[in-house]
């Protein structure tokens, strides 16, 4: 019996204890007509040798790609380490740390994160995660209503990744949250500041700044920020937390800073792995950390005065408040945050500012390589970080397709969501991409748009324009 | 110490970071970072002995036995994390195109089919990354039921006294206003309140079965007719599945829409608190309901089914399919168990439980519910320790964690005084929980003799009780350095 030890002589000696004669008695308050349910669809069981098989096989028929695709999730290098530690049986099969004398490690480690995320985002304060990005939007935007205690609407750009738009809107629809959709410039893919003045009087409670975008362009974070809190909304900072290694932290956003800052934490150790586990992060200004949702963990000290670690502000919780809860979230991503906090640990801050440099060279490096194809332009021309869009005049899904062919996922393909922008892609090379991966792409693609680089390779078309 | 405390300016890892500073000079200053954030810099070594050591002052159920009542800390299998982690599922990117995942979709695709045959189900949907958000996806999926035939007069959803505090927060999260049901001696659900609360305002009612309170909810059909009756729907909160897993379908028992744990009851593990993994499962009525994506099956080819498959699905809970990589560890547990496995998994918690419920009656604890047969998990009331020895519930559950056992639940549910919720697992060996009433038995002899030792435990932790109210008033959420 997998997993269950007992002997025969185990279950004598244990139906004798209780005093029943059978295992079946012990179903008896159970009614007759429902105990019926035999499994007819479950196969019978593999041993380990068995599943291990299958899963491997299962594995190779996926095989493994090139990747330059970004929208959202990111290939990094994840130091060995990270997981083998991450995956300890004291840190995999531990629970909630709700009888903190017996759960140091998960506490220690999560306030050690909290003052990371705070760090790198330029906030005070931090929870101990939620699900991922685009939950942790929801939440944000969750968060800043309950505040805001008058608006229940929220500015939400298009510039904003379209799935994360789409899952707010689901999360919200019950509880009266409308959602504006902003326009983005054509030219530059970003939010235009000026454009912002019909939305002034749309009493908002948040204005939602992705930096960088879905697009992968630069907002103009300060005066979006300025603008947001001038017109008495919350400023949702939705961010990258690699590109936080070299990008102002949303804490310095424009004169006040903003107020929560929210996004996907999976580019911190967290391997792809087909959408999940990742973690949601979110920080937010100290004002406002009792509207908080999740777990928090505060510093304290023992009847000894030793200081030690607790689940705190408990008060805003569902086991606690239940109907009246910042939120219904029990659990965080706990064993993600525990990779994650040791990603960051082995990366430190020269590390982690290595990697997002080498990212956005490397971004410039296949924009460079595949508008030197005569077809392929850039479609924006704001500063990036680590992604951008290009078109082709070709259809994006049978350049895709054919890619694929070549072991190579060329991008994510925009003409689903973004209609207007033609056949767009969204590219992206992470650190983990070499000068022979970015190559090899620029050879595919050209073999399958049956045609050679430009007779003049204009780097400048590379460079951003301001 | 924390691992801030090990920091030195200037120590580097140049085994784990691009080698060189590369050129991002086409990014204008106003966008840059001015400080850099607040990182340790340490040595591998450093970081690698630091969360060492953070993990041995731990509990886990691969160290100690962790009767956690309501969270079902079985053994969770090696192979399961090995065989997640295999290189290509870890790879691939959750935008790459399906002819891409097909290994990884066919997991996903004969996951459905099993959770659709263990809760007696039409269809399921594994997108939930969470118990929360699997209820979550199954009010708001009676919400667009009673939305989809026009009926919006239905503002009121039912919830047991007894039941998790998720379900009355998921209820107001998905616009409900909530209306509590009163359990009755036994820990039952009292039916004339039931009847008295149902109306035309009714969307529905969320139930755990066996209930928080350790205890098989008799009168199930009943509930169920009086509920559908009233043009209510029947939400399961599958907390408790261990309990009946392979004994008993939900859809068996007239319930409309389930969700599951797969972190409780397929073993993912809990990792310190997720993640977790709350797929959802609706009979006919409910099912186009259902959150996307979900994985279908055509001309031998597994796919997504997206918004133009399902275009009465209540939409997208996160950017890809739910935890993904915690749903492959599900889908490898119920393979390892199969049929047979499962249906011993009921029968196996339910027998450690009792035997356990047996033994602490005769060592001198009280049942909260003499009169009823435990599920996979039981409740003990310690009130009579507290009115005459003056010690309560949470002593003798910090004097546990000194003699190497993990508490069980306390103070919840609320219902019960002085509670323990004990849930064993069917994963537990009959010598472990002989150890564990041995060590309930001493504590009570303890008490007896120097009831000091335990109102004051735990004493061999790593630190001993924390200030509570300390940590709440005067939060101290983030280290700041001396300077």
């Amino acid at each position: 019996m997998p997993f269950i030890p007992h002997t025969d002589a185990d279950i004598k000696a244990m139906l004798a204890a209780i005093g029943v004669d059978s295992i079946e008695t012990l179903f008896e308050e159970i009614p007759e007509r429902l105990r019926s349910g035999k499994l007819t669809r479950v196969p019978e069981g593999l041993n380990e040798m068995q599943i291990t098989r299958l899963m491997q096989e299962r594995a190779q028929q996926d095989g493994l790609y090139l990747n330059f695709i970004g929208a959202g999730a990111y290939e990094h290098h994840i130091p060995a380490a990270v997981w083998e530690i991450a995956t300890r049986g004291e840190f995999y099969s531990a629970y909630t740390p709700y009888q903190a004398e017996a759960s140091q490690g998960t506490l220690q480690l999560l306030y050690e994160y909290q003052t990371m995320m705070a760090s790198l985002t330029g906030m005070d304060v931090s929870n101990a995660s939620l699900y991922e990005g685009a939950s942790a939007l929801a939440e944000a935007v969750l968060m800043a209503v309950r505040a805001h205690k008058k608006a229940r609407r929220v500015l939400m750009p298009l510039t904003v990744h379209p799935v994360y738009r789409e899952v707010v809107r689901t999360i919200v629809r019950n509880q009266q949250i409308e959602l504006i959709e902003l326009p983005y410039c054509t030219e530059g893919g970003n939010i235009i500041p000026a454009s912002l003045k019909r939305f002034e009087n749309e009493e908002a409670a948040a204005l939602v700044i992705p930096q960088p975008n879905f697009f992968g362009a630069l907002e103009e974070v300060d005066e979006l920020t300025d603008w947001a809190q001038a017109h008495g909304m919350y400023a949702i900072a939705l961010v990258n937390p690699t590109s936080l290694a070299i990008l102002k932290a949303p804490g310095e956003w424009g004169a006040k800073g903003a107020d929560i800052a929210v996004g996907e934490g999976q580019p911190l150790g967290a391997p792809l792995s087909s959408g999940g586990p990742y973690f949601g992060f979110l920080a937010c200004k100290e004002s406002l950390v009792r509207q908080m949702p999740g777990r928090i963990i505060g510093r304290t000290v023992d009847v000894d005065g030793k200081p030690g670690f607790t689940l705190t502000l408990q008060a805003r919780e569902q086991h606690i408040r239940r109907s009246k809860a910042t939120s219904n979230i029990c659990t965080n991503q706990g064993l993600v945050v525990t990779a994650a906090t040791i990603y960051m640990s082995l990366l430190g801050p020269d590390g982690l500012e290595r990697v997002a440099q080498a990212c956005h060279a490397n971004t410039n490096a296949l924009i460079e390589r595949l508008t030197a194809i005569r077809g392929v332009e850039r479609v924006f021309n704001r500063p990036v970080f680590h992604e951008a869009v290009l078109r082709l005049d070709a259809p994006v899904a049978d350049t895709l397709r054919a890619l694929e062919d070549e072991k190579i996922i060329g991008g994510f393909d925009l003409s689903g969501h973004y209609p207007e922008l033609g056949q767009a892609l969204l590219v992206c090379a992470t650190e983990t991409r070499t000068a022979a991966d970015i190559e090899d792409y620029g050879r595919a693609l050209e073999g399958i748009l049956g045609r050679g680089t430009r007779p003049s390779k204009r780097a400048a078309k590379t460079r951003s324009t301001v | 110490m924390l691992i801030f405390e090990h920091s030195q300016p200037g120590r580097r890892n140049p085994t784990q970071a691009p080698p060189a500073k590369a050129n991002i000079k086409d990014i204008p200053g106003r966008f840059l970072r001015r400080r850099r954030p607040l990182l340790p810099e340490v040595s591998e070594m450093q970081v690698v002995r630091h969360y060492t050591r953070l993990s041995q002052k731990n509990f886990s159920i691969d160290t100690q036995f962790y009767p956690l009542g309501s969270c079902t800390m079985k053994y969770n299998p090696r192979a399961s994390n090995k065989l997640a982690m295999l290189p290509p599922f870890l790879g691939r990117h959750p935008r790459g195109p399906e002819s891409s995942g097909q290994g990884f979709l066919a997991c996903m695709y004969e996951l459905q089919e099993m959770l659709k045959d263990v809760t007696g189900m039409q269809a399921v949907s594994l997108t939930p990354l969470a118990g929360a958000q699997g209820e979550f996806a199954g009010v708001a999926m009676i919400h667009a039921y009673h939305d989809s035939r026009g009926d919006k007069h239905r503002t009121e959803m039912l919830v047991p006294d007894a039941a998790h505090g998720t379900n009355p927060a998921t209820a107001v999260m998905c616009g409900y206003a909530v209306r509590e049901i009163p359990t009755d001696a036994n820990g039952d659900v009292d039916l004339a309140a039931l009847k008295a609360a149902v109306g035309p305002r009714t969307a529905g009612l969320m139930l755990t079965n066996p209930s928080t309170l350790g205890v098989f909810e008799r009168r199930i059909t009943e509930i169920a007719k009086i509920v559908h009756e009233a043009g209510g729907l029947l939400y399961y909160d599958g907390a408790n599945l261990n309990a009946i897993l392979g004994r008993v379908k939900p859809g068996d028992m007239g319930f409309d829409v389930i969700h599951m744990n797969l972190h409780k009851t397929f073993s993912t593990p809990h990792g310190g608190g997720g993640p977790g993994a709350g797929p959802v499962a609706a009979n006919a009525r409910l099912e186009p309901f259902l959150p996307i994506p979900m994985v279908g099956l055509r001309d031998g080819k597994y796919h997504w089914l997206m918004e133009k498959h399902r275009p009465q699905s209540i939409g997208r809970l996160s950017a890809s399919m739910g935890n993904a990589g915690v749903l492959l560890r599900a889908y490898v547990y119920a393979r390892l168990l199969g049929r047979e496995g499962m249906h011993r998994v009921a029968e196996f918690s339910t027998l450690n439980a009792n035997y356990l419920l047996a033994q602490l009656t005769k060592a001198g604890f009280d049942a909260a519910f003499p009169k009823r047969r435990a599920t996979h998990e039981f409740i003990l009331t310690l009130k009579k320790l507290k009115e005459t020895k003056g010690v309560i519930a949470m002593d003798v559950a910090k004097r546990l964690l000194d003699k190497g056992f993990h508490a069980p639940t306390t103070y919840f549910p609320l219902l019960v005084p002085e509670c323990f919720l004990i849930e064993p697992t069917e994963t537990e060996a009959k010598e472990e929980l002989d150890r564990f009433v041995a060590a309930l038995a001493e504590i009570l002899r303890e008490i007896d003799g120097n009831p000091e030792l335990v109102k004051t435990a735990p004493h061999t932790t790593p630190v001993r009780r924390l200030d509570d109210v300390r940590a709440a008033r005067e939060p101290d959420l983030t280290w700041t350095p001396a300077t």
